[in-house]
């Protein structure tokens, strides 16, 4: 056990320096500079460049450039190039936006897909199942973007759900059940869209792991003891079917930082995904880097607890 | 399928004749497949799109083009779908071909049609070169590293290959010349190295490079790892880092696409050589003399296509959803060109004055990457053994 531990930290750390190895060099060998963002601007002048290019260390050759530019993100000195601000609290700041939207899909998504699995499953091959196949299967392929604008023309034009933001402008000075009420308005449409796509991969995996157990023997035998169905559906069939989903909840780490960029834009939520989209656009290295950088932590971190989970969870694996 | 081709030649044995079985695995797959309505229907889609893209590029490139999708028409802007002309406010050269706007017109008077069959295009290319492309490097590096798995690298070839990578950079970075002398220097040192060894034996090595024999780890460590590496960048914010920095050009999208999504290929190709190696027919191939790339591609290679297939066709639909979103954010094919994203994106400040303009490539989108889903998973259902034996 320990010393399973002991190796995944090592291999760990060993790929997490290679990502950041790698993501640099894509970064700073792509065509155009930094520096040239704005050419058009006639406060620009070359002085001006040169002076931004020693500040950020940019007239270093490039292993001094990733040496200095991950000392100053683990020593937490990192600073936008952008609007000079430190770049941990800046995405602290957007994280704390995302993190409603990523809660309540991640909660919409697992309480939807089981029971919508487990039934498919139970009635496999009948209308129930049919129906719910194709549903998940338009609901993979639908592009978000559209299926936002769908949603948008009927859902906003009948019931007035708000689209744009995160609050009504000025409401803060209201009571704070007006403010709450409010927020949870706003929240509906994105985190509803930020599920689907998740329910309808989630609940097609819970229904194939359940069609793989019912198969099993066991399930056989406590049918054939004379258990009434519901008991060897949920007791012997269910508990046995849920084990890789243990492993899953490891998995889910990393969406807490990719947020997502299409929905984000296009609802205007001022999220993880939209800041790395203006950063992207401003070509805010410090930024890009920095949220790549934690998303492969957060994708590191969620490999590791679902390797913990499942050694927990399941006794036949010893790693 | 080869199986039988070989029994062929031994019909006049009665009992071969016998054992051969009676329909070939072709046959058996097509009556699987044929069951499932939903697969026939998106096989059927699949090949609509297929011949609407052909003849999408046919008939809008070229310099006069039958459909134009570039064509502005500012006095018929926003028409809706089959809305017809106002005949006597354009030139005879702004007709639509149809005679009618089929799919309507944009915000500049674009036909919608024209531009939605110039975007067709572009999904499908997009979506096969880059699933292309990732299948190819996906065979490739699962292909060693479930066939040659369980050879060790030494320290040597470990560090000949840290110098190609270092004169990759060289080469990219300014100091082409001796980027170039060491890139020739690895490479050659590599293939040296790792050249068929069959009478040379093991020459030793002097005392003091003996170092270099150390065995570091094997192959099949170093790819899984290198998948390990590349399932740390979130995939989509990458492809649009990597498209934001690049110059906007469709090949751009498809390659990036491509290099970000390899990994669940490799996996699975991997998978099955390390079973299929172990089996009698790769062992008495071996016996046989057969060459190893022989028994890759001959022998073990049909046997372990089915799920990249599989994965092949599943990752085109998400190719193509990958590269809308990226049209829809204003990233790819620059603008004159259309994609079905970028129609979207364009159309979306006229949602409730012009909803065609985002639900004909929205419909369009969903329907295609529909088809690519249900056949794939038809062919998932159809080449599983599991449910050959059940049926």
């Amino acid at each position: 056990m320990l010393s399973f531990l002991g190796r995944s930290f090592v291999q760990k750390i060993i790929t997490l320096i290679f990502v950041s190895i790698i993501s640099f060099l894509i970064i700073h060998l792509a065509p155009g500079k930094p520096s040239q963002v704005d050419p058009l601007n006639p406060k620009f002048t070359p002085e001006m460049v040169e002076r931004f290019r020693q500040a950020f260390n940019l007239d270093k050759p490039l292993y001094v450039q990733y040496f200095y530019f991950y000392r100053d993100l683990l020593n937490g000195r990192t600073v936008s190039w952008k609007d000079n601000r430190s770049v941990l609290a800046k995405i602290w700041e957007r994280f704390l936006n995302s993190l409603p939207l990523f809660i309540v899909g991640t909660i919409l998504t697992w309480t939807l897909s089981f029971p919508v699995g487990i039934r498919s499953a139970i009635f496999r091959g009948r209308l129930y199942d049919r129906t719910t196949t194709f549903l998940s299967y338009l609901l993979i392929s639908i592009p978000g973007f559209f299926f936002a604008y769908i949603l948008i023309i009927f859902v906003v034009t009948r019931f007035q759900v708000p689209v744009i933001g995160m609050e009504t402008f000025g409401v803060a000075n209201a009571a704070w059940p007006h403010v709450i009420m409010d927020r949870i308005w706003h929240l509906l449409l994105p985190s509803v869209l930020g599920a689907t796509g998740g329910i309808a991969v989630l609940s097609r995996y819970v229904r194939s792991q359940m069609l793989e157990v019912e198969g099993q023997d066991y399930v056989r035998t406590a049918r054939a003891k004379g258990l009434p169905p519901d008991q060897v559906h949920y007791k012997h069939a269910l508990r046995n079917a849920l084990l890789p989903f243990v492993t899953m909840f490891g998995l889910i780490l990393p969406g807490l930082i990719g947020g997502s960029v299409i929905i984000e834009s296009i609802f205007s939520w001022p999220g993880m995904g939209r800041m790395a989209y203006e950063a992207i656009l401003a070509r805010d290295y410090p930024v890009i880097l920095t949220v790549n950088f934690f998303s492969a932590v957060l994708v590191l971190i969620g490999t590791f607890i679902s390797d913990l989970m499942y050694m927990l969870v399941d006794p036949r694996i010893r790693l | 399928m080869t199986h039988t081709e070989k029994n062929g030649h031994v019909r006049e044995n009665g009992l071969e004749k016998a054992l051969t079985p009676k329909r070939s695995r072709l046959e058996e797959f097509w009556a699987l497949f044929r069951k499932n309505r939903l697969a026939i229907a998106g096989l059927i889609i699949f090949i609509l799109f297929f011949a609407t893209a052909l003849a999408g590029l046919l008939l809008t490139s070229g310099q006069n083009p039958v459909f134009d999708p570039a064509q502005i028409r500012l006095q018929e802007k926003l028409r809706p779908p089959l809305a017809k002309p106002k005949l006597d406010s354009l030139y005879p050269a702004e007709v639509p071909r149809l005679g009618i706007y089929l799919f309507g017109t944009d915000d500049l008077g674009r036909d919608v049609f024209a531009r939605m069959l110039q975007g067709s295009w572009v999904s499908l290319t997009v979506g096969f070169v880059a699933v292309g492309i990732s299948v190819f490097i996906g065979i490739f590096m699962g292909g060693i590293a479930g066939y040659f798995g369980q050879v060790l690298l030494k320290l040597d070839h470990l560090l000949a290959g840290g110098l190609l990578v270092a004169a990759i950079a060289f080469m990219a970075t300014n100091w082409a010349a001796p980027g170039i002398l060491l890139f020739i220097l690895a490479a050659v040192f590599l293939l040296y190295a790792v050249r068929p060894k069959k009478v040379s034996g093991n020459r030793v090595k002097p005392a003091g490079l003996r170092f270099l024999e150390i065995h570091a780890f094997s192959v099949d460590t170093l790819i899984m790892r290198i998948v390990d590496i590349m399932i740390c960048f979130p995939s989509f914010f990458l492809i649009l880092t990597v498209v934001a920095l690049l110059p906007a050009s469709i090949y751009n999208i498809m390659i990036v696409i491509g290099l970000t999504s390899w990994m669940g290929a490799t996996r699975f190709v991997r998978a099955e050589f390390l079973s299929l190696r172990e089996q009698d027919f790769v062992a008495a191939a071996r016996a046989l003399g057969v060459g190893n790339l022989r028994i890759i591609f001959r022998h073990m290679m049909p046997n372990a296509i089915a799920p990249v297939l599989v994965s092949a066709t599943i990752g085109i639909a998400s190719a193509i959803l990958t590269e809308a979103g990226l049209s829809f954010l204003g990233f790819g094919v620059p603008p004159p060109h259309a994609t079905w994203g970028n129609i979207i994106s364009d159309g979306k400040r006229f949602i409730f004055d012009a909803p065609w303009l985002t639900f004909i490539p929205g419909i369009a989108i969903l329907v295609v990457v529909l088809s690519f889903n249900l056949f794939g998973e038809g062919l998932r259902d159809a080449l599983n053994p599991k449910l050959r034996e059940r049926h």
